[in-house]
């Protein structure tokens, strides 16, 4: 059937060529390499769930009366933006569950967006021939960072319409054309009527556009130049090892779509994010106290707070202090981001291609700049809280922000320098990432016990490499046969002998062949060492003695 | 298998299965079945009128356990290799570059000949962009002109609550706050104002603003000078305004300067007087613009 389709497309779309090619494709295969995927993943859902929502919301902030299900709200006015996002929650069927999950899913897009950015720095990634993907990336977190602040922002509750009047302040503060920017996106001083409606437009089409757009660039991309793999035996510059496409990493990539989407799914049914029925609908002069934004604002708002309020005025103009922390950090945080690669080869002048990745280890500078700039938002991130730690551990709120104020200069050195040191001596450690042979308890003939440590991979091990077969139909797996031998299918040893093996000589621990302690572990024949190589029981060596 | 005849047979070739695995089998089995029995239970709820948390665990299961199935299938049941293929170098041949060059050359010289038609058809499609960008800005919104400079607070205007009813000069005991309006604008984003009541004798008044502050009222614009938040707490013990957004605080007595936090400038302050019958006017609108900073706005 499936052979007989193909056959069918194939005269008309010749797709047997591209096709086939793309069926064996090969994936290395380590867990960091799906960070990336969870962010594919997580824009998946996002896409399902926020067509769901976009039938029932209405992007309007006219005022009605609010007559539905949640009574404390029952004959308030309310805009119809904040009455639709009580009605799809309240009234739809799933429609709580699809909002949280949409809620939820932005911030594991964006989240697994940042860990991915930050393995592909580590282990430089980036280099060439990845320049270009690297761009696209930074592009993609921007575009998730905005989308995700403009899709909060549509219910028109209180906290976010909080959030909006700050937003207007920062288009504000830009210099010489800023009240421009904010009246023109505003449609006039704010709040205008104009901010919703526009908000959805940018929020369901022209930003996800976008990002859809640059995701496909991004994927082609990395298909087209095949992706980067591990230092590891018969890994080299020169070849991709793995599994193949089709049907191994099509099923595990498949799957692993429908377990990151049922993370989500218990999240958005079981976690409550952005109750905005106790929030209450947005009032321009009414404010909450201890609100934050969306995790991924976090260092923004904790950069507005720490800011010292110096304000650059002069010859009829202004500068206002909203500039530097809201405008200025977040241009120069993405602009050196999406510049790194270029910067690294302008420090290295390193000009070669590189498929293998580093070890963060290996490149102790680069790890230390990393961490150091990761500490640095990740203090800024926690300032964002400043009012709540003051509350909960009853400090002054002076204190903590000065407090702040200071860890955000001390935190990024020392921890560049701690992460500086560390890779520096892992890196000096003879062996440091390799496995280490496991010591197995033994008892001999008298009943004592001693430890022995395990062979060394038997050479024919090491010779485990995969093989090369782009042209074959088939593709050969390496050898899983001895796979079999090393992992014990041979007959346990010390069959006989009333006084036990005195000795295991002939009896190999064997090496294990995916880690584990080693302790307690039973040992093996080593059939390929026997002369006759037919693995007989050689246990029957003990009754020498 | 089936054959594919025609050009070529198509002849299976033999194909490496992993064996046995019972268990596993069964484990996938399980997972796919589980999704199923989910998937009814979860049609159940919807028909039931829908209940979230169950619909979310449902859903977990659901996709949990196509998910499991999946994995466990691709990750133990079909050979995992591994593979190696070789990577093609993604520059090109050399041969294959300088084709290329040459062909690029080649419509680069017909085209490049003449230069003239090159630069018209250039500023043709430029002036056409530049000309499109102006309506289409110009349409978003109003220019700023004096707006941000202004408030509707006019000479006169009669203070409101929020609910639209008059303040007069026994609404607030000493200690009290309450945020305000012009009559004609009753909610205004841009005219909030707080209106606070201290005990006359602790003001310390500047320079010019002696008048401004009847029988203990001080009013200052609610938009807070560092991002435009309501600057919505008052706290009566210090004297201080409090921005929930970024922590600034401002002094009363002082004249709302700012004690804390990165506000740069102090709350501006709404003049005000008792009009004969008890009411609170406006003696005329801020003196300087309200919230946060702009380009336009000088010092």
């Amino acid at each position: 059937m499936i052979t007989q389709t193909a056959d069918w497309f194939d005269e008309r779309l010749g797709i047997a060529k591209f096709t086939r090619k793309s069926l064996n494709k090969i994936f290395p295969d380590h867990w960091s390499f799906m960070l990336g995927e969870i962010a594919m993943y997580s824009f998946i859902v996002l896409l399902f769930t926020g067509v769901f929502l976009t039938l029932f919301f209405v992007p309007s902030s006219k005022e009605i009366i609010y007559h539905g299900a949640y009574k404390p709200l029952d004959g308030h006015k309310v805009s119809e933006a904040y009455a639709s996002t009580l009605n799809l929650s309240f009234s739809v069927r799933a429609g709580l569950v699809m909002r949280q999950m949409h809620h939820w899913a932005a911030n594991v897009f964006v989240a697994a967006i940042v860990v991915h950015l930050c393995r592909v720095f580590f282990t430089g990634a980036f280099r060439k021939p990845r320049e270009i993907n690297w761009v696209i990336g930074t592009m993609l977190l921007i575009l998730a960072i905005v989308n995700g602040f403009l899709g909060y922002s549509l219910p028109d509750d209180l906290i976010s319409g909080t959030g909006i009047r700050i937003a207007f302040s920062i288009l504000l503060s830009v210099p010489v054309v800023g009240s421009y920017l904010a009246f023109f996106l505003f449609g006039g001083n704010f709040p205008g009527h104009s901010i919703i409606p526009r908000f959805y437009a940018l929020h369901i089409l022209i930003i996800p556009a976008l990002i859809a757009g640059l995701l496909g660039a991004h994927l082609a991309i990395m298909w087209h130049q095949k992706h980067t793999q591990y230092k590891g035996k018969g890994k080299s510059e020169r070849n991709v090892v793995g599994v193949a496409m089709w049907p191994a990493y099509a099923l595990q990539a498949g799957g692993f779509f429908f377990l990151t989407a049922a993370v989500i799914a218990i999240l958005g049914g079981l976690v409550q994010i952005n109750p905005i029925w106790l929030y209450g609908q947005y009032i321009p002069y009414k404010v909450s106290y201890a609100v934050q934004p969306d995790w991924y604002m976090g260092w923004l708002d904790g950069a507005l707070r720490l800011m010292p309020s110096w304000e650059i005025a002069g010859f009829g103009h202004m500068i206002p202090t909203v500039f530097f922390p809201a405008v200025l950090l977040p241009g120069i945080t993405f602009t050196a981001l999406a510049l790194w690669p270029f910067i690294e080869k302008k420090i290295t002048k390193d000009t070669a291609e590189h498929h293998l990745l580093d070890n963060p280890r290996d490149v102790p500078w680069r790890t230390s700049v990393g961490v150091g700039v990761l500490a640095f938002y990740v203090v800024l991130f926690f300032a964002s809280s400043t009012d709540v730690l003051a509350n909960s551990f009853q400090l002054s709120l002076n204190f903590v922000l000065w407090g702040f104020r200071i860890l955000v200069f001390v935190v990024p050195p020392i921890a560049a320098f701690v992460a500086y040191k560390v890779a520096k001596e892992a890196g000096s450690v003879p062996g440091t990432g390799r496995r280490k042979r496991a010591n197995v308890i033994l008892r001999n003939a008298q009943g004592a016990y001693y430890t022995e440590q395990t062979a060394p991979r038997s050479p024919q091990h090491e010779e485990e490499v995969a093989e090369e077969l782009p042209e074959e139909v088939v593709y050969h797996a390496l050898d899983r046969n001895h796979h079999g031998e090393l992992v014990g299918s041979a007959a346990p040893s010390g069959a006989g002998g009333p006084a036990g093996s005195p000795s295991h000589s002939g009896v190999d621990l064997g090496p294990l062949p995916s880690g584990g302690s080693g302790i307690f572990r039973i040992p093996r024949v080593r059939r390929s060492a026997a002369p006759d190589g037919n693995g007989e029981p050689i246990g029957g060596i003990g009754d020498r003695g | 298998m089936t054959k594919v005849e025609r050009d070529g047979a198509f002849t299976p070739p033999e194909v490496e299965i992993v064996e046995g695995k019972r268990g596993m089998e069964m484990l996938v089995a399980l997972a796919f079945v589980l999704s199923v029995l989910a998937s009814i239970a979860l049609a159940v709820t919807f028909v039931l009128g829908g209940q979230p948390q169950l619909e979310g665990v449902l859903l977990f299961i659901i996709l949990a356990g196509i998910g499991v199935g999946m994995v466990a299938w691709g990750k133990y049941l079909v050979p995992q290799g591994p593979y190696s293929q070789e990577r093609e170098a993604l520059k090109s041949e050399i041969a294959e570059r300088q084709a290329f060059l040459a062909s690029l050359d080649r419509g680069q010289r017909q085209i490049g000949r003449r230069p003239f038609l090159m630069k018209l058809m250039g500023a043709s499609i430029g002036v056409f962009g530049l000309v499109n960008l102006f309506p289409f800005l110009r349409s978003l919104g109003p220019q700023p002109k004096k707006a941000l400079f202004t408030t509707p607070w006019k000479k006169g205007a009669l203070l409101v609550d929020a609910n639209g009813s008059t303040v007069t000069v026994n609404t607030l005991e000493v200690g009290g706050m309450v945020t305000v309006f012009p009559s004609y604008d009753v909610g205004g984003a841009i005219s909030q104002t707080v209106l606070i009541r201290v005990a006359n004798t602790d003001i310390t008044t500047r320079p010019g603003r002696e008048t401004w502050g009847p029988q203990g009222y001080l009013a200052y614009s609610k938009l807070c000078t560092h991002a435009g938040c309501p600057v919505g707490l008052y706290q009566e013990l210090t004297q201080q305004l409090l921005c929930p957004c970024h922590q600034s605080l401002f002094d009363v007595l002082t004249g709302a300067n700012p004690v804390f936090g990165p506000a740069p400038r102090p709350l501006p302050q709404l003049p005000l007087y008792v009009d004969s019958s008890g009411y609170i006017r406006a003696q005329s609108g801020y003196d300087e613009p309200v919230g946060p900073g702009f380009w336009e706005r000088g010092a």
